[in-house]
């Protein structure tokens, strides 16, 4: 194989799994290193400037960082990034003084962002401090999005969404709410330089084919639409007895809900086996740990109506088929049809994205789905001064992906105000640099400690089930919060190997741990050479480092993959070939555009 | 921050015969110098024991006084282990083995406890023909106390400091061969292919059996003008073959070319096979072996590789026909047969 260029940033990116898993890539190694030394302000900043709701998502990622960890593959559990994030959160000092202070003096260019959700949000804290005049609309009384409306407070409290809704808002943003843009061509009449759409998915699915659901319909709710209502306070009870239809996070959330608001006998019932269920796993622990039972493997077949009364709904049972290729068919099993009682029914089965505000024919090009043609790099769609984002541009997916895409959509934005190529794209900040400090001393914590995944405390269920507003989760306390943040094995810090100073000692290869270095014959062909290794490199999502050949002509090859960064390597090579070096990476935000 | 060497291992580790995987053969985290050669020696002999399948606690290691003999106890730390008197060693392994034979004796020593201070001691284990394994971690100086010239350090060699050695080098190797052993073998501690192979077949090996391996000392002894630095010893080494050691009786996989390969059967049934690369030498000809030693010694050359081997030796035991039993297995009822057998015996002489 050819030598690793490691000068490509995205190699060392790579290695850093949680920060390469992230949509936002925001550097978590970093911040968990600061939260273990205490600076829980600097930790809360370098979450706000990738990923602009570090309380909010702290509370309510889909945390795709955690299935990444490399602590995952030599431990069993990954660390519990996402928790940590709140620990930074709920315990800085003023940030406000941190972050760009208004007023900004103006460019003279005008944005519209049209829905006041996680991606426009991100949208207006990038282009605010470059002095664009922006204006925000959203059709509910307050700004935060599906954050808002479909995350229940007992998950995310208002305080915290408020705070960070409010950082952003403060910096002088225009804001219109209560205010539904009903058509895009007036909007677009209104000369602003750029609109945004962070509309997000707000349609949710229906049944409207299922016996019985017109004659039901006063006690058959869409889980969304219930979840909004109960959020600002247009809904406060339900039946004793409730089904939840759906497998995924918004299902957890209504049943959660439904418990509070008198749910008695509360059942989720999903068509797919309990595995393959769309919510995170921690999400269906925390339904059922609330006395809500998950039904899998049962497609809903009709709503019972009972003297002109939802009294329940009938099931058919499957079971999961597979074909070849690993597609799943659902096939009825020929038991008899199953029923369940209910008063009240929320069907959480997905959600779609709606455009009834957006003309065809403004040179917005729609794909057969319905959803508008969007660049996925730049966000742009194909009107010249139209930018889609969240879960209006892809479909639903979750807050982080929001902020990402608010992110390089303002990127683009900006780009087309300076009148620039919105292809080409800034490159990220990178630095690398030397941590050594002495013999046995580096600039991080390099020991690794043995700790298994730290559980984050709740109150009582009796207390949790009482009242719609009180949060489930407590967060880590400050100890907790430092051993778990101590389970990190700082990713970020690389191994780098110089070529020319290696002796050839072996002294690496031996000390290694985790047997990823070996020194052999260079082979071209990479699933050869990964066989060659010291423990073959089976994991083919993980990089090999090939060096260029040394004094005997071998090359050194290290298996990133279950590297513990431990930097022993380091520690025991004579001739400093190995240097754990500090790599930190971040994504170019619209305010660094030079 | 801190230097521990973390628990976690490789989750694909591999277990041998025993279910252990390679981390039960390791021992204490190293406090030579980073680098230092004797490290590569000790990861060779955690390599060939875990390959050998070898239970720890069947194994003594035993070691005198220096950098060579602090290594013990960087590996096998489930084995037994003596760590004696500066160049002692050889008597308390002489001592050990006619106590228990059933024991793998693991002998590693330096070139300052085996070439200097316990010379009178080294040679004596050779011709008594004592069953163990004898490393010799030579790195040419006294590393411990700074670097002096050891009694291993070839004429003309330059030190750290820029002295030239002008005294003969002691050949540790020769004089195995000299005195008698029937197992001579040497090589480099960077070259890890040859070194685990002939550390299996020394272990394999029913009498005396010596490894003299060249390791760089790199804080005192890796400078230029050294004989035994990393660069030089890569420049000038010469090996007699290429070796595979074949335990019980498993295909032989590597594939030779025809004619130049040696197979030596072992005793318990185990194979060496040796693809020659010296040219007029013969493995099993003490002459041949002095020979190509003083023909590289010659060439300015270090010569690696299973130099001698005699598989029809006979250790210590056989030589002066202890019983079958090892000796500290011996109880009273068979060291002393009680009266009536002394009677009997007494009658004979009336």
């Amino acid at each position: 194989m050819k030598p690793t260029d490691i000068n490509n940033p995205e190699y060392f990116h790579k290695v850093v799994d949680c920060q390469y898993a992230c949509p936002s890539h925001t550097p978590v190694p970093q911040y968990i290193r600061l939260i273990a030394q205490g600076k829980y302000t600097e930790a809360y900043m370098v979450n706000w400037d990738s990923n602009v709701f570090p309380g909010v998502l702290g509370r309510t990622c889909d945390r795709p960082c955690e299935p990444a960890c490399r602590r995952g593959r030599v431990e069993e559990e990954p660390v519990a990034i996402c928790r940590l994030k709140r620990v930074a959160a709920d315990h800085k000092s003023e940030v406000k003084n941190l972050m760009p202070q208004g007023p900004f003096k103006p460019n003279g260019k005008k944005v519209a962002l049209v829905g006041a959700g996680p991606s426009s949000l991100t949208v207006a804290r990038d282009l605010a401090p470059l002095g664009y005049e922006i204006h925000l609309y959203d059709e509910q009384k307050l700004g935060g999005g599906f954050m808002r409306s479909q995350i229940p407070v007992f998950r995310l409290p208002e305080e915290v969404l408020n705070e960070e809704v409010n950082y952003i808002l403060e910096m002088g943003i225009h804001t219109h709410f209560n205010h539904y843009v009903k058509s895009l061509k007036d909007l677009l009449q209104k000369d602003y330089d750029a609109v945004f759409i962070g509309s997000g998915a707000p349609k949710g699915k229906d049944l409207t084919d299922l016996p019985g659901r017109q004659e039901g319909a006063s006690n058959i709710h869409i889980g969304i639409n219930w979840l909004v209502s109960v959020t600002f306070e247009h809904t406060h009870k339900i039946g004793k007895k409730v089904i939840v239809l759906g497998g995924g996070n918004t299902a957890m959330d209504c049943c959660r809900t439904a418990r509070r608001l008198g749910g008695e006998e509360v059942k989720v019932v999903v068509r797919s086996p309990y595995a393959e269920m769309k919510a995170s796993p921690w999400e269906k622990e925390d339904a059922q740990h609330e006395d809500i039972p998950i039904i899998d493997n049962h497609v809903p077949k009709s709503f019972v109506i009972k003297n002109g009364k939802l009294c329940g709904m009938t099931f058919e049972k499957v079971k999961p088929e597979y074909d070849l290729n690993g597609k799943r068919k659902l096939v009825p099993t020929g038991e008899a049809e199953v029923f369940i009682e209910a008063d009240d029914v929320l069907i959480a089965i997905g959600q779609e994205n709606s455009f009834p505000w957006i003309e065809r024919d403004l040179g917005i090009e729609f794909n057969s789905w319905g959803m508008p043609v969007v660049n996925e790099t730049t966000f742009a769609s194909t009107h010249p001064k139209v930018f889609f984002g969240g879960d209006a541009a892809f479909g639903p997916k979750n807050i982080i992906t929001a902020v990402a895409h608010g992110h390089q959509a303002a990127v683009s934005m900006h780009l087309m105000c300076l009148e620039r190529d919105i292809h080409e794209r800034p490159s990220p900040y990178v630095n690398l640099h030397s941590m050594k400090m002495g013999i046995h001393e580096w600039a991080y914590d390099s020991h690794v400690v043995l700790d298994q995944r730290y559980v984050v405390p709740q109150v009582t269920k009796q207390v949790a089930l009482s009242s719609l507003k009180t949060e489930v989760e407590l967060g880590f306390s400050l100890p907790v919060g430092y051993k778990e943040a101590e389970r990190c094995l700082n990713c970020d810090i690389q191994t780098v190997f110089f070529y020319d100073k290696c002796i050839e000692c072996d002294a690496c290869v031996d000390i290694c741990p985790t047997s990823c270095i070996t020194f052999t014959e260079n082979h071209e062909d990479e699933s050869i050479l990964r066989k060659m290794l010291k423990v073959p490199a089976e994991n083919t999502e993980q990089s090999l480092y090939v060096s260029e050949p040394v004094k005997t002509q071998r090359v050194m090859v290290k298996d990133e993959d279950v590297c513990l960064h431990c930097g022993l390597c380091a520690e025991r090579c004579p001739t400093s070939a190995w240097d754990m070096q500090q790599f930190f990476y971040n994504v170019t935000k619209a305010p660094k555009i030079k | 921050m801190t230097y521990i060497k973390p628990k976690f291992r490789h989750p694909n580790l591999t277990k041998n015969k025993l279910g252990y995987t390679i981390d039960y053969y390791e021992g204490a985290l190293s406090t030579l110098c980073a680098g230092c050669g004797h490290d590569s020696i000790s990861a060779a002999i955690i390599q060939a024991c875990y390959d050998l399948c070898i239970e720890p606690h069947r194994l003594a290691k035993l070691s005198g006084i220096g950098c060579s003999s602090k290594t013990p106890t960087y590996f096998l730390s489930n084995s037994h282990g003596f760590n004696s008197v500066h160049g002692r060693m050889p008597s308390v392994a002489t001592g050990a083995n006619l106590a228990n034979k059933d024991l793998i004796y693991f002998g590693v020593s330096g070139d300052g406890d085996s070439a200097s201070i316990g010379m009178g001691q080294f040679v004596h284990a050779v011709r008594r023909n004592v069953n163990m394994v004898y490393i010799v971690m030579n790195n040419g100086c006294y590393g411990l106390t700074k670097g002096q010239d050891s009694a291993t350090a070839d004429n003309g060699s330059i030190s750290k400091a820029g002295s030239l050695n002008q005294f003969e080098a002691i050949d540790m190797a020769a004089m195995a061969l000299e005195l008698g052993s029937d197992f001579v073998a040497q090589s480099f501690s960077g070259d890890k292919e040859q070194l685990v192979p002939l550390i299996k077949a020394a272990i394999n090996h029913k009498g005396f059996a010596l490894i003299n391996v060249i390791s760089p000392c790199v804080t005192f002894n890796n400078n230029v003008g050294s004989t035994k630095s990393y660069d030089y010893v890569r420049q000038h080494v010469e090996a007699t073959a290429t070796i595979d050691f074949v335990p019980e009786m498993k295909e032989i996989k590597t594939s030779y070319k025809e004619g130049s390969v040696k197979k030596i059967s072992m005793h318990d049934g185990s194979k060496i096979s040796l693809e020659k690369l010296a040219p007029n030498w013969n493995p099993q000809n003490r002459q041949s072996a002095l020979q190509a030693i003083h023909h590289a010694r010659e060439s300015g050359n270090i010569l690696t590789g299973l130099l001698y081997i005699n598989e029809d030796t006979i250790d210590l035991h056989r030589l002066i026909k202890t019983v079958e039993e090892p000796l500290n297995q011996l109880i009273e009822s068979h060291l002393c047969p009680g009266n009536k057998v002394l009677q009997s015996i007494n009658a004979e002489f009336y």
